[in-house]
């Protein structure tokens, strides 16, 4: 049975994080997708941005957190989530507006991002250095052992806290975006528009606020998932480049425009990278006995070594261009 | 004699000739200010640092050209131009250095080929066992004995070539080259860019133009993660060096001279790229591909296969990046996958294509030079700035700087290019040098 809890560490959990983390990121993707029709690649350094600002504001109130009883990072993160989002909101009138005010392809919006990534990724460097520190400053990170209840088993299930908010903080976001895109009318209006933008602009929505509201909630979403992932890790300022083709991946797997297809595909995603990196050999183990003689198990039976792991979303990328280019749940845009 | 002289003087040009016609007092003044550059760089720098330089801005033209037909010639935006080039430099590496008899001597290159033999016949197996519903197999049954198949003999193939490569590394450290002359690696290596090139612009050519960047972004990752933890291919981060020059090295010549004949040798190889250039770009080819580039749907219209000639012109593009990057990894003398980043092979190159004119070939070899030159000279420019940053906020403000400074300017860089890619498509679409456009009318 310590096989079985080795399976739920190492793939039940660690993909739920890593799915959790890559289908926050790609909601916000695929919102600016649908509404302003290009891929947006800063998007992996508003994560980094908005983690920073939570490392920025718990060093500098290392213990607002004990007095309420949450990790200081946690706490700040309301206020990472407003400063990022004014970030996306700000970038978007400096450099996307006036590139889609010229009437640009869409190509072009897609290597100003890149600019901007660039200039993201300077400033963040330029400040807080290259390498990795813990949003951790002040408080401890827990790790709750949990038995599991079969004879023999003595390895535990292995949670820590940041986990646990990480679960937490995605239920909540998601269940707050489904009821913003379905009951508000903002949110309706932003449907309407990225189904069909002359008529939603003919029914009088005003597209200005759309893509300003759009931003808003990319780059909230951005500083949640940068947040979590920094938490669950560390913060490292030059992640962008391995988070940026997970999540596209995971956009354009649960089909462009479509935000829960983008929760689906961030699943896809995250399982899909922790099961091929997992050794199959741990759970044929119990059965060696039973398995026949000429069959001799190599001690490495993962799919691809852990620093492969970037090549798993891009074949699941390759793989749904191929077979399926609208996605899982048919996106609008292609 | 000196009337007709004042009258040809550049402000009697009128301004709305016909380009052809034009006098090309633009071009002259931006090349004139580019030679006095190079000139003030040889004169502070000395001359084998400059000519090391113009030797690597020589290499990145090669790269700027292939871009620039992706992108200004067609469209089509390629966001791995690093994975290209370290393939490139990878097969530099490969065909140069010398024979292994450590590995070539022993029985490792028999497993090896063993192992690549069952692989290919896994290959066969699964592509046999995907057609079993001629045979009568009911599809959803043929899929699944495929997928299950293809997970067993891909763990098979797998698990075997992790022990012969693990056998590799121990007993002969890695495979070693083939101890050709490089052009040879360098020839492959265009080859297999453009084979790369392929299969990825064969999936992403046809559905919308983000899609190609996002996968050869990825691509470009995966090549160098790739040659990083081959360790039995590349010895990973140990690194190659010396690789081995078509021409004769420092050793026998001297640095400035060995280096010159080396520049002599890549201006030769621009030339050729250049002329082949401008001739497809003037012939009929050329027309078409433009066509496409301004207006898929009246070129499809007329007949033109979209798809493949956007292909034709990835493949091409990603062909010279390996041809460049294979002349680069020799230049350099060391292959070290490690040394291949986003930023130095990737936007260093954007810039220069955007910079110079997308589409213009002239623009782009000026935009590879002059960029090149600027991104050299920032690095003791953004130390010095920062070195007075920091003499100032300790003097002003009795600030504590922090002690990685070097490693923080140099970031600074990052920046710098993020701006330069971002003004220019705001203010200068089209380049210092604009695509010159034919009018016939």
């Amino acid at each position: 049975m310590n096989e079985l809890a080795f399976f739920i560490n190492n793939v039940v959990i660690a993909g739920s994080v890593s799915g959790s983390i890559y289908a926050i990121g790609a909601i916000g993707v695929t919102l600016i997708f649908s509404i302003m029709r290009f891929a947006h690649f800063a998007h992996a350094d508003m994560m980094t941005f908005g983690a920073f600002m939570v490392l920025l504001l718990t060093t500098l109130f290392p213990a607002a957190g004990a007095s309420v009883g949450v990790p200081t990072a946690v706490l700040m993160l309301p206020l990472a989530m407003l400063l990022t989002a004014a970030l996306a909101v700000g970038i978007d009138k400096t450099f996307y507006k006036p590139l889609r005010a010229h009437g640009v392809k869409p190509i072009v919006l897609v290597i100003g991002s890149l600019g901007v990534t660039l200039i993201l990724q300077g400033l963040i460097r330029l400040f807080s250095g290259t390498g990795g520190q813990s949003l951790y400053v002040d408080d401890r990170k827990e790790i709750f052992r949990l038995a599991l209840p079969f004879e023999g088993a003595r390895a535990p299930i292995v949670v820590t806290e940041p986990q646990i908010y990480l679960f937490v903080i995605t239920i909540v976001a998601v269940v707050a975006l489904h009821l913003f895109l379905n009951r508000s009318r903002l949110g309706k209006a932003m449907r309407a528009m990225s189904d069909n933008p002359e008529l939603a602009q003919a029914s009088g929505i005003n597209t200005n606020t759309i893509v300003a509201v759009t931003w808003i909630i990319a780059g909230a979403l951005a500083a949640i998932a940068g947040t979590l992932l920094s938490l669950d890790v560390t913060f490292k300022p030059d992640l962008s480049f391995f988070l940026l083709l997970p999540i596209f991946a995971a956009a354009i797997v649960g089909g462009v425009g479509h935000p829960y297809g983008a929760i689906a595909g961030g699943f896809v995603v995250g399982f899909a990278e922790t099961l091929a990196v997992f050794n199959w050999n741990v759970l044929l183990r119990p059965f060696r006995d039973s398995l026949p003689a000429w069959l001799e198990l190599p001690s490495n039976l993962a799919f691809v070594g852990t620093e492969y792991k970037i090549v798993v979303p891009f074949f699941i990328l390759i793989a749904i261009l191929v077979w399926r280019p609208t996605g899982l749940f048919k996106g609008k845009v292609i | 004699m000196s009337h007709s002289a004042k009258t040809r003087n550049s402000a009697y040009v009128p301004q709305d000739a016909t380009p052809t016609r034009r006098f090309p007092l633009r071009e002259l003044i931006l090349f004139g200010v580019l030679l006095v550059a190079i000139l003030a760089v040889y004169a502070i720098m000395g001359a084998a640092y400059s000519t090391r330089m113009l030797v690597e801005a020589a290499c990145y033209a090669i790269l700027a050209l292939g871009l620039t037909i992706q992108w200004g010639y067609a469209g089509q935006f390629n966001a791995g131009v690093m994975g290209f080039v370290a393939l490139g430099g990878f097969c530099a590496m490969f065909f140069s250095v010398p024979v292994n008899d450590a590995f070539w001597g022993t029985a490792l290159p028999g497993e090896f080929g063993r192992v690549l033999l069952y692989g290919a016949a896994a290959i066969l197996l699964i592509i046999g066992a995907s057609k079993l519903d001629r045979l009568g197999v009911p599809k959803l049954l043929r899929t699944c004995i495929t997928l299950v198949l293809g997970v067993i003999l891909y763990l098979v193939v797998i698990s075997q070539l992790r022990e012969v490569t693990e056998a590799i590394e121990s007993q002969a450290g890695f495979v070693g080259g083939l101890g050709l002359p490089p052009w040879t690696g360098w020839i492959v290596g265009g080859a297999l860019a453009g084979g790369v090139g392929y299969f990825i612009g064969h999936i992403c050519l046809g559905l919308r133009s983000d899609y190609l960047a996002i996968a050869t972004l990825g691509i470009a990752e995966i090549i160098k993660a790739f040659l990083k933890n081959s360790d039995w291919l590349t010895r990973g981060t140990a690194t190659v060096s010396p690789l081995p020059w078509p021409t004769p090295g420092p050793a026998e010549l001297g640095f400035t001279l060995s280096r010159v004949i080396y520049l002599s040798f890549t201006a030769v190889i621009i030339a050729v790229i250049f002329f082949l250039l401008n001739r497809a770009y003037n012939a009929p080819w050329g027309r078409m591909i433009r066509a496409i580039r301004d207006n898929e749907v009246s070129a499809a219209a007329m007949g033109k296969d979209i798809n493949k000639r956007r292909l034709e012109i990835f493949v091409l593009g990603c062909i010279l990046m390996g041809l460049g990057g294979g002349i680069l990894g020799t230049f350099n003398s060391l292959f070290d996958p490690q040394g291949y980043l986003p930023l130095n092979h990737t936007f260093l190159v954007l810039v220069m294509v955007i910079l110079g004119g997308p589409g213009n070939n002239l623009g782009t070899i000026f935009g590879a030079v002059a960029v090149y030159i600027i991104w050299i000279m920032s690095e003791p420019l953004a130390l010095f700035l920062m070195q007075l940053a920091v003499a100032f906020g300790e003097g002003a403000f009795g600030w504590d700087a922090p002690g990685n400074m070097d490693s923080r300017a140099l970031q600074a860089r990052v920046l710098v290019i993020g701006l330069l890619i971002t003004m220019v498509l705001r203010f200068a679409p089209k380049g210092l040098f604009p695509e010159k456009i034919k009018s016939h009318s």
